[in-house]
């Protein structure tokens, strides 16, 4: 099979400002975001042939009605699709997956969320992750899922939580410089170590500020073929790879050897994306690197997982700056889940936005040197059970 | 000759300093968790009772207790569940009276007597609840004794009863009182209480030509400590020598478990061909003659019972941490709203696993596996499995988070990775432990708990706690 590499393009994005945004319902945002994109690529809606939606919600049952309803499109086929975290990147994989099958010529991929009308601080529980009529799952909250793998690295590799929390802390510090210059992130603000190191415990050992941002938000993609692409633009992106992979793992019915400070559908979606994208030394290779900072720790995990470093080896790169964005490889540049924020649906096209802006050299205070291959990577779940979706686009030669 | 077959009891570990009650006041009471009631502890007490004990063989469960969590739905059939019993047994629940338990092993010796049944499980458990500032919120505990009867190498035999069934209105509770009533205690003592109990008594020695002296202990389940220097003139014992040490100041008068704990108690310091005497009051008066057989060496070993229970704590000195685990003192909703939804025919589908914590062991790959799973997470094989209890098994703590996110009479809930001897794997909420405690390595065991109630059910399920004694 001739996989996806070259096959489609991206031709136009758009993103919102992601945040609190009281005063914007989930279908301003999907106005905003889908109108951005059409703009940016200097195209009316009805050229748009199928659209898919990624949404996570508290729910399910929204269909791709929602969409069709905030946009108003003619009759043309709207899909809601939905993979915890990764929902965005699935949106983006379907829309590509129908350009180069050549049933459509170009199609919109959308992800939105709108987390902040709950009136809860932190994420309420999401349906469907490991909830049995019984409820003998009392439902365990993200940052405590994530915490599991904190509390092992720790143990792992001989951190005292002085030690690595100052590790993880360094994460948020690096993401929230990011964000600084970053007009669109929901957070803008410099932190310091010890405010992070410091900061309210949210699950021991992870404080408020190793846990990303609950946010609105929303980010559109539109997507076509290499040669309509070449009439629109010639700064078009082109999709190399992909890796979707599904743990069927779940609390409790992880096998017993798992070790809590690796994920392997992550491990499994790089290779699957490296090997469509031809990419052997994604260190070297990447220049862009968006990845899952649900937590801090995941980023470590990410890195890890997906051979930007090597196992234990997280803490040593982050103080020699490797993953800075003057860094040997720049990771969340514009922020991160951390700071950018993370509204679940709109994540994973929130990061192939940034590919988008770095790729054509126009990140501004931000922008990554000679930036030609980007990936963007979501995770969700828990660790050893979930879904990581991964997706690499590249400067066109 | 029928009697005690095996014993068993839990103390939570918690006890509250009476001294956080009111200034001046000494010693400590047993208080169950938030997520204890008489139910789990019953459990927890019956377990210990069944240690080395085949469960296969008990053909009835009878549960004493006055503060059932359901008025219309069976507890003692929530217990067999847990202690993974047999179904074709007769369960029974014997509540409203104080002197419950007594009437519960009088049944029991009963059925043995008639035949229609070979062991009967017995599990007293009780948590009253006394207004707070009132003598009755000093004197309460919590807690649980379970006793196995049978006629078949008993460790005590019980040789002979009298009961006296009394209607006044010493101690009370309406059905929908929060709180245990009493009338004025000069008319409980004096003209009720001491009058039944010696009566009992003296009915008791006449029946059983025996004389107080006989007896090595006497236990006496007295409705206030105040009456325990009255007692031992009035039936004429040594209370130095004879009777049982009441346990007021470290454990609490713990209602309709009372009784049976205080034997338990008694068992544990006992030799072969004691004599013990048990007294147990409520709505009238049990006294039963007990002898303590040469088996009580052996039989009986490994049973956690008062002592390692009692030894086993940990001091509350907050006494608002005590009114919010009752209830009686609430927060605002917590920040994250709990999700999911308790569904009846997910309860009885999902039984096995809920209540005897049952797993699956892949029978291609040995791998074990909770929640039980129809293909094999380790070596794919489908539908190769057999049931493995895991709720008697211990283990260790691969990891831990901990939640401040969650209700607040919780935080922070510590999410547990166990690793349990002889194999599998399970997430679980660890309770009854101290935060600055908790290590990876730690050695854990299982203990069957209310997770929450919540539309209109008593949620029940197990977590991990830190080994106990």
């Amino acid at each position: 099979m001739p996989g996806i590499r070259d096959r489609v393009a991206v031709v136009g994005m758009g993103c919102t400002r992601f945040g609190e945004l009281f005063h914007w319902s989930d279908q301003d945002l999907m106005v905003e975001s889908c109108y951005a994109a059409l703009e940016d690529a200097k195209m009316d809606l009805k050229e748009i042939k199928a659209a898919w939606l990624g949404i996570q919600g508290a729910e399910t049952g929204y269909s791709g009605c929602k969409l069709a309803r905030a946009l108003k499109t003619d009759y043309i086929p709207v899909t809601r699709v939905e993979n915890y975290c990764a929902t965005g990147i699935e949106a983006f994989r379907n829309a590509s997956y129908a350009v180069a099958a050549g049933i459509y010529d170009i199609a919109l991929a959308c992800g939105v969320e709108k987390l902040k009308d709950t009136g809860a601080a932190g994420v309420t529980q999401m349906g469907g992750e490991g909830q049995f009529g019984s409820w003998v799952w009392a439902p365990v909250i993200a940052p405590a899922r994530f915490a599991l793998a904190a509390t092992r690295y720790f143990h792992t590799y001989g951190l005292t939580p002085q030690e690595g929390k100052r590790m993880l802390a360094m994460i948020a510090v690096k993401n929230h410089h990011n964000g600084s210059l970053n007009p669109r992130a929901h957070f803008q603000r410099e932190i310091t170590i010890d405010q992070a190191v410091n900061a309210p415990m949210i699950a021991w050992p992870l404080g408020l500020f190793d846990c990303c941002g609950v946010s609105d938000g929303s980010a559109a993609a539109i997507i076509t073929t290499p040669e309509i692409a070449k009439r629109i633009r010639d700064d078009y992106l082109l999709v190399k790879g992909f890796g979707v992979c599904a743990d069927g793992g779940t609390f409790g019915v992880i096998p017993s050897d798992y070790d809590y400070v690796h994920i392997e559908a992550i491990v499994r979606s790089g290779k699957m994306a490296y090997e469509e994208a031809g990419i052997k030394n994604p260190r070297k290779e990447i220049d862009v690197a968006e990845v899952h900072d649900c937590f801090t720790i995941t980023e470590a995990v990410i890195c890890e997982d997906l051979g930007f470093t090597q196992r234990g080896r997280y803490k040593q790169d982050i103080e020699a700056g490797t993953f800075n964005i003057e860094g040997e490889i720049a990771v969340n540049s514009d922020g991160g889940l951390k700071c950018f924020g993370h509204p679940v649906g709109a994540t994973g096209l929130r990061m192939v936005f940034e590919s988008w802006l770095q790729l054509r050299g126009q990140a501004g205070a931000r922008q990554i040197k000679n930036a030609r291959i980007g990936i963007s990577q979501n995770y969700g779940g828990l660790p050893g059970g979930g879904i990581s979706g991964m997706v690499i686009v590249g400067a066109r030669d | 000759m029928a009697g005690i077959t095996s014993y068993g009891a839990y103390v939570p570990l918690w006890r509250l300093s009476r001294e956080a009650i009111m200034k001046g006041v000494r010693g400590e009471k047993a208080i169950r968790n938030y997520d204890e009631d008489s139910t789990t502890m019953a459990v927890a007490a019956a377990i210990d009772c069944l240690k080395g004990q085949k469960r296969e063989a008990v053909d009835a469960v009878f549960f004493a207790t006055t503060t059932s969590p359901y008025k219309e739905k069976q507890m003692s059939t929530t217990i067999a569940a847990a202690c993974d019993l047999r179904r074709d047994i007769t369960t029974c629940d014997f509540t409203s009276s104080l002197r419950s338990a007594t009437s519960a092993i009088k049944a029991a010796l009963d059925a043995i007597k008639a035949g229609s049944a070979k062991e009967v499980l017995v599990a007293a458990a009780d948590c009253r609840i006394g207004a707070p500032g009132t003598e009755f919120e000093q004197n309460f505990g919590d807690g649980a004794a379970a006793l196995l009867i049978s006629d078949k190498d008993v460790v005590a035999s019980i040789d002979a009863w009298h009961s006296i069934s009394n209607e006044a209105h010493d101690y009370w509770r309406l059905d929908d009182d929060t709180f245990v009533r009493s009338w004025e205690d000069r008319f409980v003592f004096n003209a009720v209480y001491y009058d039944i109990v010696t009566q009992n008594v003296t009915a008791l020695l006449k029946k059983t030509n025996l004389a107080p002296k006989d007896f090595a202990r006497v236990i006496i389940t007295a409705p206030s400590p105040r009456v325990l220097s009255d007692i031992p003139k009035k039936l004429g014992i040594d209370p130095k020598a004879q009777m049982q040490n009441p346990l007021y100041d470290i454990m609490g008068n713990t209602g309709a478990a009372y009784g049976l704990m205080l034997l338990v108690a008694a068992l544990e310091e006992a030799k072969a061909g004691d004599k013990i005497l048990l007294n147990n009051y409520g709505n009238g008066s049990d006294s039963l003659a007990i002898t303590v057989t040469d088996k009580i060496a052996k039989k009986v070993e490994g049973r956690r019972g008062l002592k390692t229970h009692l030894a086993s704590k940990k001091i509350i000195d907050d006494y608002r941490i005590y009114l919010q685990w009752r209830g009686l003192l609430t927060f605002e909703a917590t920040p994250t709203p709990p999700g999911g939804f308790i569904s009846a025919s997910a309860l009885y589908r999902d039984r096995s696993q809920i209540y005897p914590l049952h797993g699956r062991k892949c029978k291609s790959c040995n791998n074990i596996h909770f929640p039980p799973q129809r293909v094999c997470p380790t070596c794919k094989a489908k539908d190769q499995y057999e049931d493995w209890r895991l709720s008697d098994r211990k283990g260790t703590l691969f990891t831990f988070a901990a939640d401040y996110l969650c209700q607040r009479r919780e935080a922070p809930r510590v999410t547990a990775i166990v690793d349990f001897e002889g194999g599998g794997r399970m997430a679980t909420i660890m309770t009854d432990r101290v935060l600055d405690e908790i290590k990876i390595g730690m050695p854990l065991e299982m203990s069957f708990r209310k997770l929450a109630t919540q539309d209109g059910f008593h949620n029940y399920f197990w977590k991990s706690i830190p080994l106990r004694g």
